[in-house]
């Protein structure tokens, strides 16, 4: 299972807790665990990415395995450890504001 | 008896607060989605109990959600909004055109007749109605055939703020759009026509009488005279009494004309409220002294109501939606602060209280009064 965190607000509107653990079939890239995140909690869409074009929203990031993978390419695999669950994929609210 | 139930949208959450038909002793409700900006919470006039408010922040968007319940619970309902078709470019602060870009819901007003029906005005300056109960949208785009291509955003952005529902008339409707003016349809929304005659902008616009261009920050009418409608402008209190048709200037005697909000009052077509603010650039009450001013002849002619308002020291903002009537027998009239404070009067602005004094910032605030 893909681990996924997600920030406080998200949880709340989710009503899930910080780690949720969701099945992705075929290759794990970031759009595929996106969807599947969405799938499952319907409330997310337009949440985290645009619900038209996709495009991350500006002040979120998504980390893993000490990497920033927020400019990668949606469709490119993420690290096996990802993949198998030993790495969990943060979405993170970015320091915005002052 | 009956009571009231006022509905607070502020920076960090909404707030609903109530009372019984005395509104001395009030129960508060919230923070309700706390940490999200609420925009406005409004409810319908045909079940009290169907709430809709806007909730979003720059971090995660926008949601709507819902409460069939009076607020008690919420459940989020459709938050995609996309624009008909092509988008098509709007002015930009440059004078170059740039692509109409959806960023929030300003404001919400469920239709006058059916609990579902609900319209969204939004940012960039469109308008969107649902007639499931907010789970899908769809735009009217034919308000942004109305010389869309000129709108610019003022500082606040290009936000569709107003929406009034003809009581009278079902297929006629008016929003107010910033900074673009004021527009009316009679065709339930098909088609729109601005309503800008009379207007002046002649320190904001090249041509001062342009058809469209103007800031309008609000507009209010009495749904027993749906056709006078009194709008507060960035500068100059007008009024129209002939649905838009032309306009007339009636800041009279008021110590500024610059404001944001206006409201009529519930029982007389011809008592209408403003919160006169300093000026464009220094968005506070003139002299530190918080003034509600009152006419009862439909303008011209006003007088300020401060009993129990700070008369010091007091430099905060009343933004365009934060001021609301009910419709008690003895109208109460109540306004929000940006420095969080509520206030309301029970007997028509003459005396005010302070409901609550430290809420976050207040960006809506709508009143229902219920049986």
């Amino acid at each position: 299972m893909i681990r996924v965190l997600l920030p406080t607000h998200l949880q709340r509107l989710a009503n899930t807790g910080r780690e949720v653990q969701i099945a992705v079939a075929g290759p794990v890239t970031l759009r595929a665990i996106l969807d599947a995140l969405e799938d499952r909690y319907p409330v997310l869409r337009g949440t985290i990415r645009d619900q038209v074009t996709y495009e991350r929203r500006a002040f979120l990031r998504f980390f893993a395995c000490g990497e920033d993978f927020s400019q990668a390419n949606p469709d490119a695999p993420l690290p096996e450890s990802v993949a198998s669950g030993s790495e969990r994929l943060r979405i993170v609210g970015a320091m915005a504001g002052g | 008896m009956s009571s009231v139930r006022v509905l607070v949208g502020t920076r960090k959450g909404a707030f609903i607060l109530t009372s019984d038909e005395g509104r001395q002793k009030w129960e508060v409700s919230g923070p309700h989605f706390a940490g999200w900006e609420i925009y406005h919470i409004n409810g319908s006039s045909v079940d009290p109990n169907r709430l809709y408010a806007s909730q979003s922040t720059g971090w995660f968007g926008q949601l709507i959600q819902r409460s069939d319940d009076g607020g008690k619970t919420w459940a989020p309902v459709g938050n995609k909004f996309v624009y008909e078709g092509v988008p098509g470019t709007h002015m930009w602060y440059d004078g170059t055109q740039h692509p109409w870009e959806f960023k929030r819901v300003w404001q919400l007003a469920p239709s006058l007749s059916d609990p579902d029906t609900v319209y969204a005005g939004v940012e960039d300056a469109a308008l969107f109605r649902s007639t499931d109960g907010g789970q899908t949208w769809q735009e009217l785009a034919g308000l942004r055939s109305a010389k869309g291509h000129l709108w610019q955003p003022g500082a606040g952005g290009m936000c569709l703020h107003t929406i009034l529902l003809d009581p009278s008339k079902p297929e006629r409707m008016f929003v107010a759009i910033s900074a673009a003016g004021a527009f009316r349809s009679d065709d339930s929304g098909e088609t729109w026509l601005p309503i800008n005659r009379g207007l002046r902008s002649d320190y904001e616009l090249p041509d001062a009488a342009a058809d469209v261009g103007h800031c309008v920050h609000n507009l209010a009418m009495h749904p027993e005279r749906p056709g006078v409608l009194f709008m507060q402008k960035h500068w100059d209190v007008m009024r129209s009494d002939n649905a838009g048709e032309l306009w007339h200037e009636v800041s009279g005697d008021l110590p500024s004309d610059f404001g944001f909000p206006i409201a009529v009052h519930a029982h007389e077509p011809e008592t209408i409220y403003v919160v006169p603010i300093k000026s464009d650039s220094e968005h506070f009450p003139p002299d530190g002294k918080l003034r509600v001013y009152r006419s009862r002849t439909g303008g011209n002619d006003w007088e300020a109501l401060t009993n129990g308002l700070p008369q010091e020291n007091c430099y905060v903002n009343i933004l365009r939606s934060a001021m609301a009537v009910d419709r008690l027998d003895s109208c109460g009239i109540y306004f929000g602060t940006t420095g969080g404070q509520v206030y309301a009067s029970a007997d028509s602005g003459d005396h005010w209280l302070p409901i609550v004094h430290d809420l976050p910032a207040v960006l809506s605030v709508e009143v229902q009064t219920l049986p």
